[in-house]
């Protein structure tokens, strides 16, 4: 197993987000996490990458504790992820951003930016960009590298925010809601990058998805929240069969 | 002629200045005790020359060094407040080494410290350390350092999610434009001869912010020009002189308004490329 989750509890003030949740992901598994809105999965997202404190329990990432790691370390430990709403560096370009996800994995400071003789481009900035133009292309962005990130429609920057997130060479990338407010097509067309990701970089996929239906056809394992517990998992078959997990959906009134 | 090189020098003094409030700007500090830096860095090279006979290079980069630990020092505790607790801590530190010098007999409490060697190409150095200056801010942009300082100053929380260690990013930027400060007060103490903790105060601190708003904040060239453009017009208008603070805050308000990334934005660079390919 790549990442434990072991009965973590998150409070909020006194609001109870998440509680006592096992999860474990298996190495080179897309693992999807589905829940109805409001039920902890993004809460869990950030408390696995460490914008978040937990309350109570353990999160353990490749046999180590990660409970008190900051953040940054956490990524350069192989940990990288998206968000549900996109986070962009938005006075930056495209190809800055994904550069950006490189930035704990190279090293050049102050120092050695500006204390050069030569006017060529220094070997590891070389190497930055041409991985980070490697990542774009992966994700069928390179023609987009030079404009401003901002500037992008919803889809694109949810394909750069993935790119920036590989850039890293992460060994498990988080994905939270990457569908969210994508069409049909592109909805379709995020499917097969995210298999690509699984089947050709070899890296384990963390999914949320409160749309259900979605996740179904590529992840192998699904494990279900509702009001801060885990209330199911298994395969998509076994979860959608479910009858408490049709009764969260039900309850909430349907797919929303 | 004497006079306009001594409008010169100021000028590239607060050239100096304007782009050391930057730098950690970009990470998104706001430093209100530039001037503080500058005089730690003023007083720390007058002592160099005056007490120990040191040569102008050395002293004034002594200067610089010492603000620079001072930037260090209380870059640590900026790192963990933001916005307006920011502006009021770098703003009391300001106030604080204003006071220190003003107890401090050894260089000459409240009535300043004289005798300092003249250095009568203050406008060369000056402008050399400018250009030194607009080579690093100019290899920054297209360094990791640099793409990391303004990822903070865009989302810090985000920023430090995907890898930045924000902490030595921040500090880093911090310390630096203090040292870059110190230089400006070294290069300062030995044009004017003499100095007194009166000459640093908050107020200054204040204009070289106006000299980063006003010129522009998305890109270097901005402080550049702010700092040229705002000491040169009111010299030339005598008449504003006096007027000059009450028109700082006018300037200010209607640059809010209609242009508030500055003068010289990233269309503007932009323009000037494009001109410059056009005519090669
Ligand atoms: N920072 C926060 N402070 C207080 N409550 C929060 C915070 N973030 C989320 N919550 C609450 O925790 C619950 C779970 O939220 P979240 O993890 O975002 O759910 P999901 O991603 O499954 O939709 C919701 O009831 C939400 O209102
Ligand atoms: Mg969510």
């Amino acid at each position: 197993m790549i990442l434990e989750i072991r009965n973590v509890t998150k409070y909020y003030d006194g609001f109870c987000a998440l509680h006592n949740i096992p999860i474990t992901v298996e190495e080179g598994k897309i693992h999807a996490i589905i829940g109805p809105n409001g039920a902890g999965k993004t809460t869990l997202f950030n408390l696995i990458s460490g914008m978040l404190d937990i309350t109570t329990g353990d999160i353990f990432f490749k046999g180590k504790k990660i409970n008190k790691q900051k953040p940054n370390y956490r990524a350069k430990d192989g940990i990288g992820r998206t968000f549900q709403i996109i986070r962009l560096f938005n006075s930056m370009t495209v190809l800055e951003n994904v550069m950006l996800g490189r930035h704990c994995k190279t090293s050049a400071g102050l120092l050695k930016t500006f204390f050069r003789l030569s006017l060529k481009e220094p070997n590891e900035e070389k190497e930055i960009r041409e991985r980070a133009l490697e990542c774009l292309d992966f994700v069928g962005m390179v023609d987009k590298a030079e404009q401003m990130a901002s500037s992008l429609p919803h889809a694109e920057q949810r394909r750069v925010e993935i790119a920036r997130a590989l850039n890293l060479e992460p060994e498990l990338v988080l994905l939270d809601e990457p569908a969210a407010g994508m069409n049909p097509k592109e909805t379709n067309d995020l499917d097969s990058l995210i298999l690509r990701i699984n089947n050709d970089l070899d890296k384990t996929i963390l999914l949320i998805e409160h749309n259900m239906t979605l996740v179904m056809g590529i992840s192998e394992i699904v494990s279900v929240l509702n009001f801060g517990e885990k209330i199911a998992e298994g395969s998509p078959s076994e979860v959608q069969a479910n009858p408490a997990v049709i009764e969260a959906y039900l309850g909430k009134g349907g797919d929303d | 002629m004497d006079y306009l090189f001594s409008v010169a020098a100021i000028a590239g003094i607060n050239i100096i200045m304007a782009l050391s409030f930057y730098l950690p700007f970009i990470t998104g500090q706001i430093s209100l005790g530039q001037a503080g830096f500058m005089a730690i860095g003023a007083y720390a090279s007058a002592v160099c020359s005056v007490k120990f006979g040191i040569p102008y290079v050395p002293a004034v980069l002594l200067g610089g060094v010492m603000a620079g630990v001072a930037g260090f020092v209380l870059g640590m505790p900026a790192l963990r407040i933001k916005g307006i607790y920011l502006l009021l801590l770098t703003m009391g530190f300001g106030e604080i080494v204003r006071v220190i010098f003003i107890n401090i007999d050894y260089v000459g409490g409240a009535a300043g410290l004289g005798g300092i060697p003249y250095q009568e190409y203050t406008t060369l150095y000056a402008y050399g350390t400018v250009v030194i200056l607009t080579v690093f801010f100019y290899r920054l942009r297209k360094s990791r350092m640099g793409r990391a300082f303004q990822a903070i100053g865009d989302d810090e929380d985000t920023a430090e999610i995907i890898g930045v260690n924000i902490a030595t990013a921040k500090l880093t930027a911090f310390s630096v434009g203090a040292f870059i400060a110190g230089i400006g007060g070294g290069i300062l103490a030995h044009f004017q001869e003499y100095i007194e903790p009166l000459m640093f105060g908050v107020m200054h601190g204040v204009e070289f912010i106006v000299f980063a708003i006003f010129g522009g904040i998305q890109i270097f060239w901005g402080p550049i020009f702010g700092a040229l453009a705002l000491t040169f017009i009111p010299e030339f208008l005598r008449e504003i002189q006096e007027w000059r603070m009450e028109l700082y805050g006018l300037l200010l308000i209607v640059m809010m308004i209609v242009r508030p990334q500055g003068v010289i934005g990233l269309d503007v660079i932009k323009w000037i490329k494009k001109k410059l390919l056009r005519i090669r």
